[in-house]
C-alpha cells in the first residue's frame, strides 16, 4: 500500500462539488423563511466533500494502520482483550432492535426489555448480587453509579458523616477519580510486600468517616486478596461499604462471586469479562449491581418483570439515587454480552476463569528467568513484570513495549500498576491458543537476548510500523488539535 | 468440555500446568478460600448454538414493534449510509482499544483527529475531545468542567428549556459533586433572560447552561448572553444538536464557551437507546480543563506526519483524584461513526438533512393545526424539525388510536401537550396519514 498516497486527512481528499451520500426527499416546501436570519448560521461548517467510494477507500486505508484483537495477540493487563464472537455483532444490528426509540411506549418494545432483564439477572447470578442496573456506559461511569448508591444508602440513614472512601495504593486512577466525582475523599491503603491489601495498615482508617473501602479482587498485580472475608468483616463493622472493581472479574468466572466474598455494590465491565468489542476506546457498558437492600438506591429508569411476565419501566422513587443517563444505557453493547453469556452458559462460564488464569501462569513461568518477577506468585489472569531482569543493559519496559510490535504483538500494559518502576503487565485471556502463547514467549525471550547484545535496536524500535516513536512533548507543548490548527501549524 | 471459544486442548491443558508444576486446574486457585468459592455451577442454561442464539434473539425481536417514529425528545430517526456499518464492522477498527501505542494505533488516532476537526468545525469552537457517553453525561461534564475552571465558584444555572432528560442526569450529578444548580424560567418556550441576569447576579456562577434548538424544538434568540455571562466571569455552556447545526447559529457564533451535546442526530440508529455519542468542545483557553481523551499532530523521528494521545496530564491515570474527569473508556467507535457520516454528507448533505427536518415539521404543523385539533404550543416562536402542539384531546388517546396504525405520533410532555419531530425519514404520505388519524380523535 502506498502510505504517502493513501494516508492524506479526509479534508485533503475534499473537492468542491462532491458528495457521498443520497437522501430520501419528504417533498414538502421550503420552510427557511420562518427562521430570523439572526438565528441561522453565516457560513456552512466546513465538512469534507468526497465521494462514496474515496470515503470508502480512505477509511479503509486507516483501518490497515490499526491492531485490534482479529489482527494479533493483545496482552492489555487490566483490559481483557479477549476474542469478540461474530454472532454478538450480528444481534446488535439486529432490524427489530435497531429502530426502537428509547422513549417508545413499553408495550412496543417487550423484547428490548426482556434483553435487558435477562442480561440483569444473569449478571445477578455471576455477581452474587440481588440486581444489577445495565445503565451506566462504561466502567468508571459504573463506578460512580456504584458510589452514588452507597452515598444513598448512608444518606437513607441520615448518617451524612461518611465522606471517605478507602482505595488500596495498587487501585487503578480510575477509583480515586470516581470518588472525587461522587464528591468523596479518598484515603489510601498499602500494600504489603506481596501486592495485597495489608489488613493491619487498614484497620486505623475504619472510623465513622468511611462510607465504602473499593477492591479490584484479583487486584492489579492480578494476585488474589486472599483476606478479603476478613476485611470486609472489618469494614461492614465500621458501617462502611464493600464496592467491587469488576475490572479483574474474568479469572472469577466460574469460581467464585464477588457477593460471596462480602461485596454489597460493584460493576462490570461488559467489554472485558463479557467480550463486546472495545470499539477504539469504547463504547463499552458498566452494570452496576448491588446485594439485597440495597436495590432502592439504583438508578433510575429500572426495568421490572410483572407477576404477568409483562416488563414496565419504574422512575419515581424517592430513594434512587437518580439519573445518571438519558435511556438504558448502551443498548447495542448489552445485546452483545447476552448473546456471549449465551453460547458460554454455565458449563462453558466454567472453563473460561480457570483457562485465562491458566494462561497467565504459563506465560509467567515461561518468562520469569529473564523478566524480574517481583511477585513470585501463583496469579490469576494478569501478572506484573518489573521489566528485565538484566538492569544493566539499559533497555526500559518501554523499549521492550515498543520492540514488540515489530513482531506483530500488541504491547502489554505499560507502567501501571504504579507498585513498581518498570511495571509490564501482561494478561493473555482464555480465547489464546497455546502456540500463539509460545510464539509471544519466544519473542520476549528474543527480546531480553537483543537487550543483552544489541539494545540499540530494541532503544530505537520498533522498525517495522507505519510510523515511528511520536515525539510526545511535542505534540503537549503546542497543541494542535484540529485540521485548522494542522494546515496553521504546516503552513 | 471444548467451547469453540477456547482454543484448549486436553493435551495443551496438561502440559500447560505441567509448567506451572500443577496437574489439575483447580491448584491455580489454591490461594481462594472455601467460603467464597462458588458451590457448583451458576443457575444459567447450558450453554447454546449460535443457532439457537439466533432463534432466542428473533423470538424477543418479534415483541417488539418498528413504527413510524415522529419521537424526538433528544433522539431522531435519521437514515444510516449503508457505508457507516461496512466501515465500523473493520475488525482493526472495531476489536482495538484505546490507543495507547500510537505506532500501531493510527487508524483510531486518525480518525479521532478527523472527528475533532469535524465537531470543532460544525459547533463553531476550537477543540474538541475525543467523545463523551451521551449528550446528558456530557452536558454534566460541561458543567463539572465549568465548576473547576472557576476554582471558588459553585453555582450553575440552566434553562428549563434544556431537555428534561438531560436535567435529570445534571441534577444527579450536581447533588453528588456539591455543587448548587439553579433553573432559568421560561415564558412562552424559550428562556427568560431577566431571571437569568437576576440569578447571575447572586454571584458565585460558574456556568450558566442553554440549549440550541431547545427542547422544544425552537431556535432561541441568544444574542447578548455570553457577553452578560463573560462579565459576571461565568462560563457559557450550549447543549446542541449537532444536525441542527448545518443551519443554526453555532454555539462559537453566539459566544459559547463550551459546546455538548449528543451526536446521535449524526445518522445513529436509535437501537433503544444506545450506543450513542456525546461530544463536548470548547475554546482553547479551557483545552487543559476538559475532560476525556484529545488526540494532538506531531511527528515521528523520520518527520512523518504522526497522531498521539496528547495532554494526558489531565487524565485519571495520572492525576487519580485530581484529575478533571473519571472518564477512561468513551464512545471510540461512534467518533468513527460520526466522522464517516460527515464526510459522506459533507456541507450540502447535512444541510439537506437539516432542511428536510425544518421543511417537514412546518408543513405538518400546519397540517395538524388545520384539523382545528391542535395548535402550536408557541406560536411565532421559529422552530427547526421538532415542535410542540396542544391539543383537545388527550394525548394517551391519539397515541393509542396511532399505534393501531403503526404510528408513534410523539413524546407526550403533558396530558394534553405533545411534541413532535420530523427528518428526512418520514414521508408527506406517513405525515399526511397521521393527520388524518388526528382528524378521527373523539374530543
Amino acid at each position: 500500500m502506498n502510505k504517502e498516497y493513501y494516508g492524506k486527512l479526509i479534508y485533503e481528499l475534499s473537492r468542491e462539488g462532491r458528495r457521498g451520500a443520497s437522501l430520501p426527499d419528504n417533498a414538502t416546501p421550503d420552510a427557511l423563511a420562518s427562521v430570523p436570519s439572526a438565528l441561522l448560521r453565516k457560513d456552512a461548517p466546513g465538512l469534507p466533500e468526497v465521494d462514496e467510494p474515496a470515503v470508502v477507500r480512505h477509511y479503509t486505508n486507516m483501518s490497515a494502520n490499526n491492531f485490534g484483537v482479529d489482527t494479533g495477540f493483545y496482552p492489555l493487563g487490566s483490559c481483557t482483550m479477549k476474542y469478540n464472537p461474530k454472532i454478538n455483532e450480528e444481534i446488535a444490528a439486529h432490524p427489530a432492535f435497531a429502530d426502537l426509540h428509547p422513549l417508545q411506549p413499553v408495550s412496543t418494545v417487550q423484547g428490548a426489555l426482556e434483553a435487558y432483564w435477562t442480561l440483569q439477572k444473569a449478571l445477578s447470578e455471576i455477581g452474587g448480587m440481588s440486581e444489577f442496573t445495565l445503565n451506566p456506559f462504561a466502567g468508571a461511569h459504573g463506578e460512580l453509579t456504584g458510589l452514588m448508591v452507597i452515598r444513598a444508602y448512608h444518606a437513607s440513614r441520615g448518617d451524612s458523616k461518611r465522606v471517605k472512601v478507602i482505595v488500596p495504593d495498587s487501585a487503578h486512577g480510575t477509583n480515586p477519580a470516581s470518588a472525587a466525582v461522587a464528591g468523596l475523599k479518598v484515603v489510601e491503603v498499602k500494600s504489603l510486600p506481596d501486592g495485597t491489601v495489608d489488613i493491619e495498615a487498614l484497620r486505623p482508617l475504619l472510623d465513622d468517616t468511611v462510607a465504602a473501602m473499593m477492591m479490584t479482587n484479583p487486584n492489579t498485580a492480578g494476585i488474589f486478596e486472599h483476606g478479603v472475608k476478613e476485611i470486609a468483616e472489618m469494614v461492614h463493622e465500621a458501617g462502611a461499604l464493600m464496592y467491587y472493581d469488576g475490572a479483574n472479574l474474568n479469572p472469577m468466572l466460574g469460581v467464585a462471586r464477588p457477593g460471596d466474598m462480602g461485596f454489597d455494590v460493584m460493576h462490570i465491565n461488559l467489554h472485558k469479562t463479557f467480550s463486546t468489542p472495545h470499539g477504539g476506546g469504547g463504547p463499552g457498558s458498566g452494570p452496576v449491581g448491588v446485594r439485597k437492600g440495597l436495590e432502592q438506591f439504583l438508578p433510575e429508569p429500572r426495568v421490572c418483570r410483572q407477576a404477568d411476565g409483562t416488563f414496565v419501566l419504574t422512575g419515581d422513587s424517592d430513594e434512587s439515587l437518580g439519573c445518571i443517563s438519558a435511556t438504558l444505557g448502551n443498548f447495542g453493547v448489552q445485546l452483545r454480552a447476552l448473546a456471549y453469556i449465551m453460547s458460554l452458559g454455565a458449563d462453558g462460564m466454567k472453563m473460561a476463569g480457570p483457562l485465562a488464569t491458566l494462561n497467565a501462569n504459563y506465560v509467567k513461568e515461561s518468562l520469569r528467568d529473564l523478566y524480574l518477577l517481583p511477585l513470585d506468585k501463583v496469579c490469576k489472569h494478569e501478572f506484573v513484570f518489573d521489566g528485565l531482569r538484566d538492569k544493566s543493559t539499559g533497555v526500559t519496559t518501554l523499549d521492550v513495549a515498543k520492540r514488540l510490535l515489530d513482531f506483530g504483538f500488541h504491547a502489554p500494559t505499560i507502567y501501571f500498576p504504579l507498585l513498581f518502576h518498570e511495571s509490564l503487565m501482561i494478561e493473555p485471556t482464555e480465547t489464546e491458543s497455546r502456540e500463539t502463547l509460545d510464539a509471544f514467549i519466544n519473542v520476549m525471550r528474543d527480546i531480553a537476548k537483543e537487550a543483552a547484545e544489541n539494545p540499540e535496536v530494541v532503544k530505537s524500535a520498533p522498525h517495522t510500523t507505519p510510523v515511528g516513536r511520536p515525539d510526545d512533548t511535542a505534540a503537549a507543548l503546542n497543541p494542535v488539535v484540529t485540521y485548522d490548527d494542522l494546515k496553521a501549524a504546516e503552513s | 468440555m471444548t467451547h469453540h471459544y477456547f482454543p484448549h486442548t486436553a493435551d495443551d491443558i496438561r502440559e500447560m500446568l505441567g509448567r506451572c508444576g500443577m496437574s489439575e486446574l483447580g491448584e491455580l486457585y489454591a490461594d481462594v478460600p472455601a467460603d467464597v468459592r462458588l458451590k457448583g455451577d451458576y443457575n444459567l442454561p447450558k450453554g447454546r448454538s449460535e443457532k439457537e442464539i439466533r432463534d432466542f434473539f428473533n423470538g424477543l425481536g418479534r415483541r417488539n414493534r418498528s413504527l413510524t417514529c415522529f419521537a424526538g425528545a433528544g433522539f431522531y430517526h435519521h437514515y444510516t449510509p449503508s457505508v457507516i456499518p461496512y466501515i465500523l464492522s473493520r475488525s482493526e477498527f472495531l476489536t482495538a482499544y484505546t490507543p495507547y501505542q500510537p505506532e500501531i494505533s493510527q487508524g483510531t488516532l486518525q480518525y479521532i483527529f478527523e472527528y475533532q476537526s469535524m465537531m470543532s468545525r460544525l459547533t463553531g469552537m476550537e477543540v474538541s475531545n475525543a467523545s463523551m457517553y451521551d449528550g446528558a453525561t456530557a452536558t454534566a461534564e460541561a458543567m463539572m468542567m465549568a465548576v473547576s475552571a472557576s476554582r471558588k465558584r459553585d453555582r450553575v444555572l440552566i434553562s428549563a428549556t434544556v431537555s428534561q432528560a438531560v436535567r435529570r442526569v445534571v441534577a444527579t450529578y450536581v447533588r453528588y459533586h456539591g455543587i448548587k444548580l439553579d433553573e432559568i424560567a421560561e415564558a412562552d418556550g424559550v428562556s427568560l433572560r431577566e431571571d437569568m441576569e437576576a440569578k447571575l447576579a447572586d454571584g458565585d456562577v460558574a456556568a450558566v447552561i442553554v440549549a440550541t434548538p431547545n427542547f422544544y424544538g425552537i431556535a432561541e434568540d441568544y444574542s447578548g448572553w455570553a457577553d452578560v455571562c463573560h462579565k459576571a466571569k461565568a462560563l457559557l455552556i450550549m447543549n446542541c444538536v449537532p444536525a441542527d447545526l448545518a443551519l443554526l447559529k453555532s454555539p462559537g457564533e453566539w459566544g459559547a464557551d463550551i459546546a455538548c451535546g449528543d451526536a446521535q442526530s449524526l445518522g445513529m440508529p436509535l437501537r433503544y437507546g444506545g450506543p450513542y455519542l456525546g461530544f463536548l468542545c470548547a475554546s482553547k483557553a479551557l483545552i487543559r480543563k476538559m475532560p476525556g481523551r484529545i488526540v494532538g499532530a506531531t511527528t515521528d523521528a523520520d518527520g512523518r506526519r504522526t497522531f498521539v494521545l496528547t495532554l494526558q496530564a489531565r487524565e485519571q491515570h495520572i492525576r487519580r483524584d485530581k484529575a478533571t474527569s473519571n472518564i477512561c473508556s468513551n464512545q471510540g467507535l461512534m467518533a468513527l461513526h460520526t466522522v464517516v457520516y460527515l464526510s459522506l454528507l459533507g456541507d450540502d448533505g447535512l444541510r439537506e438533512v437539516a432542511m428536510q427536518g425544518l421543511n417537514g415539521a412546518h408543513y405538518l404543523a400546519s397540517q395538524l393545526e388545520a384539523t382545528g385539533r391542535m395548535r402550536l404550543s408557541f406560536p411565532g416562536q421559529p422552530f427547526v424539525n421538532e415542535f410542540a402542539m396542544d391539543t383537545d384531546f388527550e394525548v394517551a388517546d391519539l397515541e393509542a388510536l396511532c399505534l393501531e396504525r403503526d404510528i408513534l405520533c410523539g413524546v407526550r410532555i403533558a396530558p394534553r401537550r405533545i411534541l413532535i419531530a420530523v427528518t428526512e425519514m418520514q414521508t408527506r404520505e406517513d405525515m399526511d396519514r397521521l393527520v388524518e388519524t388526528v382528524k378521527k380523535m373523539k374530543s
